[in-house]
C-alpha cells in the first residue's frame, strides 16, 4: 500500500515554477530516493510534503489522508519526519535537549504538571530522558548527550539530526542529502544505518541523495526530477539506462555526472 | 633579517583611545559629578578613581599587546600608553583654559578643570597629568609582569577597597545596626569615604587573604568535593538554610532606606523573571514589555482606588484580576507579532509600549484610568492585621512575587515547554518539523512573561500607592532588558544578579543616577561584543547533566560496529 | 479554491483580521462623521496637507538611512535616531554663535549652508563611528546580537549628548529668513515647511541619482544584493558599507536641521520618536527600498497629520492629536502584518525579510 501520494503537485515562486505537476507515490517500508540536477525542485517538494510550503495545485495524500493546508507541526504528528541538506540543529541545546525536543509530541505534560512537578510528569520525565539516551546510543552517540549540539564533530551532527527526527516516531522520514560532506567509510555508514532503519524499525525511506552510489545501492525505486518536472522513474538499473536522465545530466555540460551516471558501477565521489 | 624594533605605534594608539575615554569621562560630567564622594578620605576621590583605573586599564591593555616579551618593552609602551592619557587630559585642560569650552560642553566647569589639575592650576596641572600617567602607567606595565597570583590578589584588594568606598553608606547603615560591628564602622570610615587605616587594613587583608586563597582554596574545595554524598547534602542544606535566613532577615539588618532600594530591585527582578522567558528562552526581542507593567499596574489602581469610584476592590481581590489582565494582554499583543521575527518584532512591541503610554496620557481613557493625572489612593496590602505599609513590610511581598516567578521559571526551564521555547529560540522552522505548535508556544511565552509583569506592576502600584503614566516609559523596558543580558540570558540567578547591579548600585549612588543609562547603553554593546553569554550563563544545569549522563549511561547495543567512544 | 484558503484561515488569522477590519471601520466612520459635521474648512485641510507633507518629508530623509543600511547589512540600525539627533544639537551651537555674532542676521544663507555642513558632519561622523566599533565586529553574530548591540547604542548616544551638551530643551535661533509664511489668495502657507519640503525633496532627487547612476551608488546596490559575489566582483564591501553610513549619516543629519529650524527646538530625546516613524515610514515602502522610504515618509506625515483629526474628531474622541503617535504605531503594525513587503511590494519577500 502507498504511505504517500503525490498528485499533480505545483509549486511557483512567482514566475518560477519549482515543481510541476509531480506525480508520485512511495509503497511502504521501501527505500526511494529522488534525485536530480541542482535546482531541480527536490527539497522544494520536500517543503510540501512537510508544511512549509503551500503548493498550489495538487494534492499530497499520507496514509490516506490529505495533509493540505496542515501546519507543519500537525503533520509531524501524523507521522511524517525530516533531515535537512544543510544541518538544521538547535545549535545552543545539548544533544539529548535536541532528542527531548524531538519527543515534543509524544510528550504530554502542560504547565502545571511542570510546575507543580506532578507523579505523571516525573515519570514521563525520566522515560523520555531514558528514549532519547537509547536514541542516541542508536545513532552512535553515547556518552555525547551533554554536548552543544554546535560543538559536535560534522558526522555526529548528521546522525544527531537523524536520531532527533526518529524522536518523532515517523512512519515516513524524509532525509535531504544525508551523506554530504562524508568520507566513504562515513558513507558506508550512513547506508547501514538507513538501511537498519527501514529493516528493523519499518520506516519508510524517502531521499534526496547526490552520491549516486548511495542512490543505486540502498533504493528500491528512484524518481528523477528536471526543472520541477520528473522525467524518470523506476528502478535503480532502469535509472541508469535512461537515456533522458543522461540527456538531463548532459545538457548541463557537466561531464562527470554523466560518466558517473552512465556507468555507476565505478563508485566516483560524491557529486554534490 | 631585522632586529626586533620597538613597536611604538600600537601603545600610543592605545593611549590615545583610553585618552579619549577619559576625556569623555570629564566632558559627560562623570569625573565632577563622582568627586562628591571619596574612596579614602581626603586621598581619592571617585572620580579621580574613575581617571584612575580607566588610565591603569589603558596601561595595561598597551602592556599586553606588547609584541615581544622583553621587560623593558612591556613597561615601555605601558609608560607610553598611560604618557598619551595623560596628555590627552591635559590637552583638554589646557585647552580649556584657553577657550571657552562651557558655552557647549555644560560639564567643563572651572570645578572640573580644577579637579583634573590636582587643584594646582593650568601649567603645573598638565605637568602633573603627564606625570601620573607616566607612574600609573609604569604601575600598570609592572601589574602585568607579576605573576598570575601576585596579579590577582592586588585587583582583588584594590577592587575590594573601591567597592567598600563606592558602598560605604550601605556598609555604614549595615554595621552601625548591629552594636558589636560597629567597632569596624569607626575603624574603616571616617565621616566621609573611608580612613587611611581603613583603607590600608581593608587592602592587605583582602589581598593577603586572596593570595593564600589561590593555594588552600583549591585543596579546600577538593576536600569538599570528595565528601560522601549525604555530607555534601547537609552542606549545601545548611547553606541554602543560612541563605534563607538571611534573605528573610534583609530588612531588619538594613533598615529603612536599603529596604526601599530591595524592593525596587525586586519590582524590576520580578519584571526581568517575566522578560527572560520570553526573550531568554523563546527568543523574542520584547521592547513594550513595559506595556504589561504598565497594564498590571492600572488594573490594580483602576479596581481598588476609591478616587475612580468603580469598584474599590481590596489588593488581594484585585491582583488576580490585574495578573489575568496582564496575560490577555500578553496574548492580544503576542498575535499581530506571531509571524515577525527579530527586528521587526523589537520595533513593534517597541511601538506597542509606546502606545500603552500614550493612551494612559490622552483624555480619551481619562474618566477610567485617569489621564495624566494619573490614579492616587491605592490601597496596601493586608494579610490578617498587618498591613504592608513601610518598604521593610513590602519587601517580604515582593519577595514572595520573585520566590514565585523564580520557582515558576525554574520548573519550566527544564519541562516540555521550556524546551519547546528554547527550540523556537534556535530555529522556528525546525521547532515546527519536531511538531511544537508555533502558536501556542510563542503565546504562552508572551502571556507568560506577561503575568510576571503585570503581578510586578500591581505590586509597584500599591507600593506606591499611586500610578502615573510617566512612570511607564521606554526606560523601564530597557531597564529589565539590559539587566538580563548582562546577567545572562535564560539564567534565573543572572536575573537577580543583574538587577542587584543595575539597579540596586545606581539607587545606592545618587550621583550615579544621572550616568545610568548612559552606563547601560554601553553595558549593552559591550557585553554583546565581549560576552554575549552574560556575566551569570546557565551553565550549572549543563554541568549537572554531564555528571549524571557519564554515570549512568550504560552503553546498549548500537546497530552495526560497536560504540565509539 | 475556497476550501484551500478556509482551511488555511486559522484563529489567529482571523483575529487579526477582524482587528483589521474594525480598524477601518473606525477610520471610514469616523472620517464620515467628522466630514459631515464641517468643523473644519478647506483652509484647515490645506494646512494639515501642507504640515503633513513637510513632516512627512523630514521622516523620508531619516527613513532613508533606515532603509539603506537594511538593504545593505540587514539590521534595523537602530541608533540612527540618535544619528539624527546628534548632528543638529551639535550644530545648534553654531547656530547661536552665528546669531551671538550678528552674522546669521546679515548672511542667513550662508549661515544656513555652515550649520547644515556642521549638522551632517556630526552626524556621519557618529553613523561610521558607530558602523566601525559597534556593528561590524557583529556582522556574523545571530541576528538579535547587532540589534541589541544598537538599542544600546542608541541610548548611550542620547546620554552621552545629555552629559555632553545638558538635559534641557535647547532653542535653536531664529532666521528671520524662514519666517513668516506666504499669501496665495485664501491660503495661507508658513515659509518655513514650503522650504522644508522644497530642501528634502532636492537631497531625495539628489541621492536618488547619485544611487542610481554613480559607480559608488551601483556598487552600493551590488553589495546589496549579494555580499560575497559582490566581493568576488572586486567591489569593496567594507567600503561600500562605510559608504552607505556615510549617506545615512548625512541625510538624517540635514533632516535634523529641517527638524530643528520648524519646531525650533533640540534635545537630546528628539530623535526618538521621529527615529520610530521614519523606521515606519521604510517598512511603509518597503524596506531596502529607496523610493519607497521616501513615498512611506510623505504617505506617513500626511497619515499622521490628517489622521487624529480626520478619523477621531467625528468620533467625539477628545483631544485627538495626543493620540497622533498612537495612530502611527497601530499603521505600522498593521502594515507588517497585511503587507510586510510594503506599499511598493519590494523584492525583499521572505528569504530578507
Amino acid at each position: 500500500m502507498a504511505i504517500l501520494t503525490a498528485r499533480g503537485v505545483t509549486k511557483r515562486f512567482g514566475g518560477l515554477t519549482a515543481v510541476s505537476k509531480f506525480d508520485f507515490e512511495s509503497e511502504e517500508n521501501s527505500i526511494y530516493s529522488i534525485i536530480g540536477p541542482n535546482g531541480a525542485g527536490k527539497t522544494t517538494f520536500f517543503n510540501c510534503v512537510t508544511g512549509f510550503y503551500r503548493f498550489e495545485e495538487g494534492d499530497i495524500l499520507f496514509d490516506g489522508h490529505s495533509i493540505v493546508g496542515l501546519t507543519p507541526d500537525r503533520i509531524v504528528h501524523m507521522g511524517i519526519a525530516r533531515t535537512y541538506q544543510n544541518i538544521r540543529l538547535f545549535a545552543n541545546l545539548t544533544a539529548i535537549e535536541n532528542i527531548l525536543v524531538g519527543q515534543h509530541t509524544h510528550l504530554k505534560s502542560g504547565l502545571v504538571g511542570a510546575v507543580l512537578r506532578l507523579p505523571s510528569t516525573v515519570r514521563e520525565e525520566a522515560a523520555a530522558l531514558a528514549e532519547a539516551r537509547r536514541l542516541l546510543n542508536f545513532v552512535k552517540l553515547a556518552g555525547k548527550g551533554d554536548f552543544l549540539a554546535k560543538n559536535l564533530p560534522y558526522g555526529d551532527q548528521r546522525r544527531l539530526e537523524i536520531a532527533r527526527a526518529l524522536a518523532t516516531r515517523p512512519k515516513l522520514l524524509l532525509l535531504d542529502e544525508p551523506t554530504a560532506g562524508m568520507n566513504p567509510h562515513e558513507t558506508e555508514e550512513m547506508m547501514a544505518l538507513v538501511r537498519h532503519l527501514r529493516d528493523e524499525l519499518g520506516i519508510t525511506i524517502l531521499l534526496i541523495e547526490h552520491d549516486m552510489r548511495v542512490v543505486m545501492g540502498i533504493s528500491e525505486r528512484v524518481t528523477v526530477l528536471d526543472y520541477g518536472e520528473k522525467i524518470a522513474e523506476g528502478t535503480p538499473a532502469e535509472i541508469q539506462a535512461n537515456p533522458k536522465v543522461i540527456e538531463a545530466y548532459l545538457g548541463r555540460g557537466s561531464a562527470t555526472e554523466v560518466v558517473s551516471q552512465a556507468s555507476a558501477v565505478q563508485a566516483s565521489p560524491a557529486l554534490a | 633579517m631585522e632586529k626586533p624594533r620597538f613597536d611604538w605605534l600600537q601603545p600610543v594608539k592605545i593611549g590615545l583611545v583610553g585618552g579619549a575615554i577619559g576625556v569623555f569621562f570629564a566632558l559627560v560630567g562623570m569625573v565632577e559629578a563622582f568627586s562628591i564622594r571619596d574612596i579614602v578620605d581626603g586621598i581619592v576621590s571617585m572620580g579621580q578613581m574613575l581617571m584612575l583605573i580607566s588610565m591603569t586599564f589603558t596601561g595595561y591593555m598597551a602592556a599586553r599587546r606588547t609584541t615581544q616579551p622583553q621587560h623593558l618593552w612591556v613597561l615601555g609602551s605601558s609608560l607610553l600608553a598611560g604618557l598619551m592619557f595623560g596628555g590627552m587630559v591635559a590637552l583638554l585642560l589646557i585647552v580649556g583654559s584657553l577657550v571657552n569650552l562651557r558655552a557647549v560642553f555644560i560639564n567643563a566647569s572651572p570645578t572640573l578643570y580644577e579637579l583634573l589639575a590636582f587643584g594646582r592650576g593650568t601649567q603645573a596641572g598638565a605637568l602633573l597629568l603627564l606625570a601620573e600617567g607616566v607612574l600609573v602607567g609604569v604601575a600598570a606595565g609592572l601589574l602585568y609582569l607579576l605573576t598570575g597570583r601576585f596579579r590577582q590578589a592586588l585587583v582583588n584588594a584594590l577592587g575590594w577597597v573601591v567597592m567598600a568606598g563606592v558602598l560605604q553608606e550601605l556598609l555604614r547603615i549595615t554595621f552601625g545596626a548591629w552594636g558589636p560591628l560597629a567597632v569596624i564602622n569607626q575603624w574603616l570610615f571616617t565621616g566621609k569615604g573611608l580612613s587611611v587605616p581603613g583603607a590600608a587594613s581593608l587592602f592587605v587583608l583582602v589581598a593577603g587573604t586572596t593570595y593564600f586563597w589561590s593555594q588552600t582554596g583549591s585543596v579546600l574545595s577538593n576536600r569538599l568535593r570528595r565528601l560522601p554524598p549525604g555530607g555534601q547534602h547537609t552542606l549545601r542544606l545548611v547553606g541554602i538554610l543560612l541563605l534563607v535566613l538571611i534573605v528573610l532577615a534583609l530588612p531588619q539588618i538594613l533598615g529603612l532606606y536599603l529596604s526601599e532600594v530591595l524592593t525596587i530591585v525586586g519590582v524590576f527582578a520580578l519584571m526581568g523573571l517575566g522578560l527572560n522567558i520570553v526573550v531568554g528562552l523563546a527568543g523574542m526581542l520584547d521592547l513594550g514589555y513595559v506595556a504589561f507593567f504598565a497594564i498590571g499596574a492600572y488594573t490594580m489602581g483602576a479596581l481598588t482606588s476609591p478616587e475612580l469610584g468603580f469598584f474599590s476592590l481590596s489588593f488581594w481581590e484585585a491582583l488576580p484580576f490585574a495578573v489575568v489582565a496582564g496575560v490577555l494582554a500578553g496574548v492580544i499583543l503576542g498575535i499581530p507579532v506571531l509571524k515577525m521575527r527579530g527586528d521587526y518584532l523589537a520595533i513593534v512591541t517597541l511601538g506597542f509600549g509606546e502606545i500603552v503610554r500614550i493612551l494612559a496620557l490622552s483624555d480619551f481613557l481619562r474618566p477610567w484610568i485617569g489621564g495624566a493625572q494619573g490614579i492616587a489612593k491605592i490601597p496596601k496590602a493586608i494579610v490578617g492585621s498587618i498591613e504592608f505599609i513601610s518598604p521593610q513590610q513590602i519587601y517580604y511581598l515582593i519577595l514572595v512575587g520573585c520566590l514565585l516567578a523564580g520557582f515558576i521559571s525554574w520548573r519550566l526551564k527544564d519541562s516540555r515547554l521550556g524546551r519547546a521555547w528554547m527550540a523556537v529560540r534556535e530555529d522556528e522552522d525546525v521547532a515546527a518539523a519536531m511538531g511544537i505548535n508555533l502558536v501556542a508556544t510563542k503565546l504562552l511565552a508572551f502571556a507568560g512573561g506577561a503575568a510576571f509583569a503585570a503581578l510586578s506592576g500591581a505590586i509597584f502600584a500599591s507600593k506606591l500607592g499611586s500610578v502615573y503614566p510617566h512612570s511607564f516609559n521606554v526606560m523601564i523596558s530597557i531597564n529589565v532588558l539590559c539587566l538580563i543580558i548582562v546577567g545572562g540570558m535564560g539564567s534565573i540567578t543572572g536575573v537577580i544578579v543583574g538587577a542587584a547591579a543595575l539597579v540596586g548600585l545606581p539607587e545606592l549612588l545618587r550621583e550615579f543616577a544621572e550616568y545610568r543609562f548612559l552606563a547601560y547603553g554601553a553595558a549593552l554593546v559591550l557585553m554583546m561584543l565581549v560576552r554575549p553569554a552574560g556575566l551569570m550563563p546557565e551553565a550549572t544545569r549543563r554541568r549537572e547533566l554531564q555528571e549524571a549522563e557519564t554515570v549512568e549511561a550504560e552503553p546498549e547495543p548500537a546497530f552495526g560496529a560497536p560504540a565509539s567512544p | 479554491m475556497l476550501r484551500r484558503v478556509l482551511e488555511s484561515l486559522s484563529l489567529t488569522d482571523s483575529f487579526m483580521w477582524l482587528t483589521g477590519g474594525a480598524i477601518v471601520a473606525v477610520i471610514v466612520v469616523g472620517s464620515a462623521a467628522t466630514l459631515s459635521m464641517g468643523r473644519y474648512s478647506g483652509r484647515h485641510w490645506f494646512d494639515f496637507i501642507i504640515f503633513g507633507l513637510a513632516q512627512g518629508s523630514i521622516y523620508a530623509l531619516i527613513a532613508l538611512g533606515y532603509t539603506m543600511v537594511y538593504g545593505i547589512l540587514r539590521m534595523i540600525n537602530f541608533a540612527h535616531s540618535e544619528i539624527f539627533m546628534s548632528g543638529p544639537y551639535t550644530a545648534c551651537y553654531v547656530a547661536m554663535a552665528l546669531s551671538r555674532s550678528g552674522f546669521l542676521e546679515s548672511q542667513p544663507i550662508l549661515s544656513l549652508a555652515v550649520i547644515f555642513i556642521v549638522a551632517m558632519a556630526v552626524s556621519t561622523v557618529i553613523a561610521v563611528l558607530l558602523e566601525r566599533i559597534a556593528y561590524r565586529p557583529l556582522r556574523t553574530a545571530p541576528r538579535l546580537v547587532p540589534l541589541i548591540t544598537a538599542i544600546g547604542a542608541s541610548f548611550f548616544l542620547q546620554y552621552t549628548f545629555r552629559g555632553l551638551y545638558g538635559s534641557g530643551f535647547q532653542a535653536y535661533p531664529d532666521i528671520r529668513m524662514l519666517q513668516g509664511a506666504w499669501l496665495l489668495g485664501p491660503l495661507r502657507i508658513l515659509k518655513i515647511q514650503v522650504v522644508v519640503i522644497l530642501a528634502a525633496a532636492l537631497m531625495m532627487a539628489g541621492l536618488y541619482l547619485f544611487i542610481q547612476r554613480t559607480r559608488i551608488g551601483k556598487a552600493i546596490r551590488a553589495v546589496s544584493e549579494d555580499k560575497e559575489i559582490a566581493a568576488l566582483m572586486g567591489i569593496d564591501v567594507d567600503g561600500m558599507i562605510v559608504r552607505t553610513f556615510v549617506i545615512g549619516g548625512m541625510s538624517a543629519g540635514a533632516a535634523g536641521v529641517l527638524y530643528a529650524l520648524m519646531y525650533r527646538q533640540v534635545h537630546f530625546f528628539m530623535g526618538f520618536i521621529p527615529g520610530i516613524k521614519a523606521f515606519t515610514a521604510a517598512v511603509l515602502g518597503g524596506i531596502g527600498n529607496i523610493p519607497g522610504a521616501m513615498l512611506g515618509g510623505v504617505f506617513l506625515g500626511l497619515f499622521e497629520s490628517l489622521g487624529p483629526n480626520l478619523f477621531l474628531d467625528g468620533l467625539g474622541v477628545p483631544s485627538p492629536n495626543q493620540l497622533k503617535d498612537a495612530i502611527a504605531f497601530i499603521m505600522l503594525v498593521m502594515v507588517l502584518i497585511f503587507r510586510p513587503t510594503g506599499i511598493l511590494g519590494e523584492r525583499l519577500a521572505e528569504k530578507k525579510a
